[in-house]
């Protein structure tokens, strides 16, 4: 095997220095009857030629073809991945480290995550963000503890009813063991999430509100800062599409406590929905409150500038079970590919991708529309939006997957029972006008 | 002997980030517009994010000099105790770059996603022989996520028996995020010590063990690298008094088919894939932590799960009795991808063999060096074995100077002052890829460094020396954080 | 760290067990760490106090001090109602390692009851705790 070095007469000195003399003998304080009998029912080993044909053949049972056209989001997204991303990323100093606990030689990911750390902050209007979480729906289930934990007198958390239906449930199973309950916001007609229902909600301990939200709207936060504000409460904001604050508002000049959000957008694979990024900040105020790793500048011995973990005594391995949080392996390497990304993209980029992202996505919707769908809330959206369709498209939309490998927006009744033959549809910068007049001919009544 | 690896070579100052910046520069390629623009109303407008303006080579060289100012395996030796830093097969990647691997939507619906299911349930299907289980999910995203949802499972099992438990036995020797894990379910820990022998006794247990307790966390092998050879009777013993028994699997990397949790009274284990199964850590993460379950648990696993029907695979989310879900889609695929095409490569002889070989190394590192550092539980070791400074102590130098020291001679340190129940802890993992030559280089690296502390303890205590920057004021980081820049 | 004998105990405060000390003036009891707790700690670089107003009974704990790899809780010795705490120490937790009786105090208390002071240890009570 060749990840394993040891010769047959490694093997034999080595053990002589261990004083044993066989391999199984390294085993003898474990008895007997605890040792399995049976060998391992596992397959042969493959060579890598072997391993290569067969990858290959589960990878092509996948529908993800090189040219496939993909009007699908709802929390994972098809935006172009530029070269230099993957190249830098897969370089093995920064790939085949652990946590950096050794500062002195771990200064290219402490740097690395500082300046991700920074640039996050600027992209959310925040004062801090931390070095990641596995996703967005666990970074918000942690924002809700937080809040929680914060507002002792208060047992419940407010989520919008528009968060992505996965984060709801994730939500629910991290805070329904220790007695806490999710209450969902209802919608209004306008696709928004409704501010008047929070007036007869209480004993909350916050609201959670997603925007652009899962039918792809934006939301106005500031009503729901307002009415944070009036019951002194926490107000947290999450996204899925971080790319949709290279033109909109961000979460923090809308004066959200805690923001919790997904990065994949930001140069990181679909991958079949993971690894993601969690992105997860907060004001000043909250800083010890937050969850997971935090990178610091401070000053070596000689008095040269240099990078460490900080803060740690929030965490787990000194706070033990009064920890903020149980995390502990992060998605630090997405974390560096999204710093490698927003460097990479810059101010310039960002703001130019996120606008094509939008007029890519106005002239879809209108596109179907002339096609023969019908638009269901004139609300502003970014790069998704809702369209109920003839009752025709389900089957044109598998016969498209199959015939030509276009992904036509995702069903939303599996998640909101009434709304049978809505669909909710995305356009990125990958897309062009090309494919999205095809489209519409495609399904054209 | 041959020369150490360590060396200064030349490195490069490199900014911030936005100290390079220009206006006006831009590294990526932007698509023409080709259709109309469409504006926004005003007042939903941000300005732009102030994102650094800098040129594709900036760039490519900024991330550049900071990789060279890192060290990952593929640097050199990286022996951190409970991390399991073995080599990281470069195939590995091919095989998660894939475009149907990389570029597939969750949301494409199961029909179209089958390759990903049948990798996924091939995977479940692997990790449970592995261990000897029923079941296993994938879907936890870390190792202490995996360790949440096994606690989330025993909270539903015992919510489901009637009545809900409020403690959790955990040992002295446990990782941090056990307690951690048991809180955010509601569970006080219990903690209990091992015995003189570090390892777990039946009595301790027994003692704490009652109707209000929901079970014990055991790591196994436990954090001093010693086997817990009691773990049946420790069971039984949880079980009598209807508890159930939660085993940390981030040791497995000992034991892989030569013990099978599942067959020896445990009930819940959690894997890192990132450990045992060669997936890199990628400074931080992200890594995949699946959980294995027996009979007893399986009707409380997150959802969705992966159904096989006929040759088909599907996504499930109507178990009754589930625990919920822990993560947006299924996990973390890319990782599992990885892990996959690990144990093919391995087979499994070449797993079993990995596990002798790893065991080999530590042992072989433990006797060499238990003249040299003071070893307090000399007993066979499994995959690591765990020093002190107490024959240092009369020189006034201390475990963290030695680790110091390490870098200089071109090792990564083992993982320090870990587990907590040696004073001063200096946990060494060699992990079965590496070589006898490279072992022996670090042996000998550590006799020299103690051999130092007594001729020129001065050169230990301001060490490293040859590293970027040397020691940095951790104190004045936590006074006053700066967290961006 | 210190040898025991070299800790700096002074005769007119009152000790517990978990290395507090406490004054009383005016009818209003200041309390703090004691020199052998901030040896122990180390450099400390956050302390976590209740605010004024919050209430206490003797023994509760009522707040925390950081070292940059420990946690230590930090427990009341004596009952009664916060009146102010050493906002100093936000920016400045280093003054708990440089001046433990002065400038480093962290909260003052009115108490319910003086008399629960005659329960704790004097300098020469504590010292033998710690020999111990």
């Amino acid at each position: 095997m060749r990840y394993l070095p040891h010769t047959k007469e490694d093997i034999e000195s080595m053990l002589k220095v261990a004083g044993q003399s066989c391999l199984d003998d390294l085993f003898n304080c474990i008895p007997d009857d605890l040792k399995t009998k049976d060998s391992l029912d596992i397959p042969e080993s493959l060579s890598e030629w072997e391993l290569n044909a067969h990858m290959e053949e589960l990878a092509s049972l996948n529908i993800a073809c090189k040219d496939y056209k993909c009007f699908i989001g709802a929390g994972s997204y098809d935006h172009y991945i530029p070269a230099i991303i993957p190249y830098l990323i897969s370089r093995s100093e920064f790939m085949t480290a652990y946590t950096p606990y050794q500062p002195e030689v771990s200064q290219g990911t402490l740097q690395g995550i500082y300046e991700f750390q920074t640039m996050i902050t600027e992209l959310l209007g925040m004062d801090i963000a931390t070095a990641s979480h596995y996703d967005c729906g666990t970074a918000l289930a942690e924002a809700a503890l937080i809040a929680l934990r914060k507002n002792k007198n208060a047992n419940k958390i407010a989520v919008s009813s528009l968060t992505h239906p996965s984060h709801r449930q994730i939500i629910d199973t991290y805070i329904s063991p220790a007695g806490y309950e999710i209450v969902e916001i209802p919608y209004t007609k306008e696709g928004l999430t409704d501010v008047g229902a929070l007036g007869a909600m209480d004993d909350i301990a916050g609201i959670a509100v997603q925007s652009p939200n899962f039918f792809g709207n934006i939301e106005d936060l500031s009503s729901f800062k307002t009415v944070a504000e009036a019951k002194k409460i926490l107000f947290i904001a999450s996204f899925t599409e971080a790319l949709a604050f290279g033109l909109l508002k961000n979460p923090g000049s809308f004066g959200a406590d805690l923001v919790a959000g997904e990065g994949q957008s930001l140069g990181i694979a679909k991958s079949f929905g993971g690894p993601g990024l969690g992105l997860l900040a907060g004001t000043q105020k909250l800083m010890r409150s937050l969850p997971g790793r935090l990178i610091g500048k401070t000053k070596d011995a000689n008095g040269d500038d240099g990078f460490v973990l900080t803060l740690a005594t929030r965490e787990q391995h000194i706070r033990r079970e009064k920890a903020s949080s149980n995390i502990c392996s992060n998605n630090g390497l997405n974390a560096m590919t999204a710093a490698v990304y927003l460097a990479t993209v810059g101010k310039i980029g960002i703001r130019e991708i996120a606008q094509q992202n939008h007029d890519k996505a106005v002239y879809l919707k209108t596109s179907l529309e002339k096609a023969g769908f019908e638009s269901v809330f004139e609300t502003p959206f970014f790069n998704e939006f809702v369209m109920k369709a003839p009752v025709s498209f389900e089957q044109k939309r598998t016969a498209l997957i199959n015939d030509k490998c276009i992904f036509a927006g995702m069903r939303l009744d599996k998640f909101y029972p009434g709304l049978k033959n809505h669909y909710l549809f995305c356009a990125t910068e990958k897309i062009s006008k090309g494919d999205i007049d095809q489209l519409a001919k495609e399904v054209q009544e | 002997m041959n020369k150490q690896p360590g060396t200064s070579g030349l490195i490069f100052n490199e900014p911030l980030l936005w100290d390079k910046s220009r206006e006006g520069r831009c590294a990526v390629s932007l698509p023409k517009p080709d259709v109309e623009r469409a504006d926004l109303e005003k007042d939903l407008i941000g300005d732009a994010p102030e994102l650094p303006q800098l040129s594709e080579l900036d760039v490519v060289r900024h991330y550049t000099r900071l990789s060279q100012w890192n060290f990952g395996v593929d640097s050199g030796m990286y022996p951190l105790g409970s991390c399991t830093m073995k080599y990281n097969p470069k195939t590995n990647e091919v095989q998660a770059a894939r475009q149907g691997f990389a570029g597939a939507h969750p949301f494409a619906g199961e029909e179209f996603s089958q390759g990903a299911l049948k990798l996924m349930y091939n995977l479940e299907q692997y990790l449970a022989k592995l261990t000897g289980f029923d079941a296993v999910t994938l879907q936890p995203a870390a190792g202490a996520h995996g360790e949440l949802a096994g606690m989330l499972m025993i909270h539903a099992y015992h919510a489901k028996m009637g009545k809900q438990r409020s403690k959790i036995i955990i040992p002295d020797t446990a990782h941090g995020t056990n307690p951690a894990s048991a809180s955010l379910c509601g569970y006080d820990s219990i903690n209990i010590k091992s015995g003189d022998n570090g390892i777990l006794e039946p009595l301790a247990v027994a003692a704490v063990m009652d109707e209000e307790t929901a079970g014990i966390m055991v790591t196994n092998p436990n954090t001093l690298g010693l086997f817990e050879s009691n773990i049946k009777e420790i069971a039984d013993i949880v079980h009598s008094k209807g508890g159930l028994v939660y085993g940390d699997g981030a040791n497995m990397n000992a034991i892989m088919g030569i013990v099978k949790p599942g067959e020896i009274g445990v009930d819940v284990l959690h894997f890192n894939l990132h450990k045992t199964f060669s997936t890199p850590h990628g400074g931080g993460g992200p890594g995949s932590g699946p959980v294995a379950v027996g009979k007893t648990l399986e009707p409380f696993l997150p959802v969705p799960r992966i159904v096989k029907e006929l040759d088909s695979y599907k996504l499930v989310t109507d178990f009754s009795d589930t625990m919920g879900r822990l993560h947006t889609f299924y996990g973390h695929f890319g990782v599992m991808i990885r892990a996959y095409a690990y144990i093919l490569s391995m087979g499994g002889k070449g797993l079993t063999d990995a596990s002798k070989l790893a065991v080999l190394n530590a042992n072989y590192v433990k006797e060499s060096l238990k003249g040299t550092l003071n070893l307090p539980y000399d007993y066979p070791c499994m995959h690591e074995c765990v020093f002190n400074d107490e024959f240092q102590k009369e020189y006034h130098i201390t475990t963290m100077d030695m680790a110091k020291r390490l870098l200089d001679y071109g090792f990564h340190p083992p993982t320090v002052y870990f587990p907590l129940v040696v004073d001063s802890a200096f946990m060494v993992e060699p992990t079965e890829t590496e070589s006898k030559e490279d072992i022996d280089q670090f042996i000998s690296a550590v006799k020299a460094i103690a051999k130092e502390a007594q001729e020129n303890p001065e050169k230990l205590k301001k060490a490293p020396h040859k590293t970027k920057v040397t020691r940095l004021d951790e104190v004045a980081a936590a006074r006053k954080p700066c967290l961006r820049g | 760290m210190k040898e025991i004998s070299d800790l700096n105990l002074p005769d007119d405060v009152k000790y517990t067990e978990s290395h507090e000390w406490a004054k009383i003036f005016d009818g209003i009891v200041t309390i703090g760490l004691n020199d052998y707790a901030q040896d122990q700690l180390g450099e400390i670089v956050f302390v976590e106090l209740p605010e004024k107003g919050d209430t206490f009974s003797k023994g509760d704990e009522f707040g925390s001090v950081e070292s940059v790899k420990a946690v230590s809780e930090i427990y009341i010795p004596i009952s009664g109602e916060i009146v102010e705490i050493n906002e100093d120490l936000e920016d400045a937790p280093e003054l708990v390692n440089e001046s433990c009786y002065e400038n480093g105090w962290l909260v003052k208390i009115q108490p319910d009851d003086v008399s629960q002071l005659d329960d704790l240890f004097d300098k020469t009570a504590y010292f033998d705790t710690l020999k111990g």
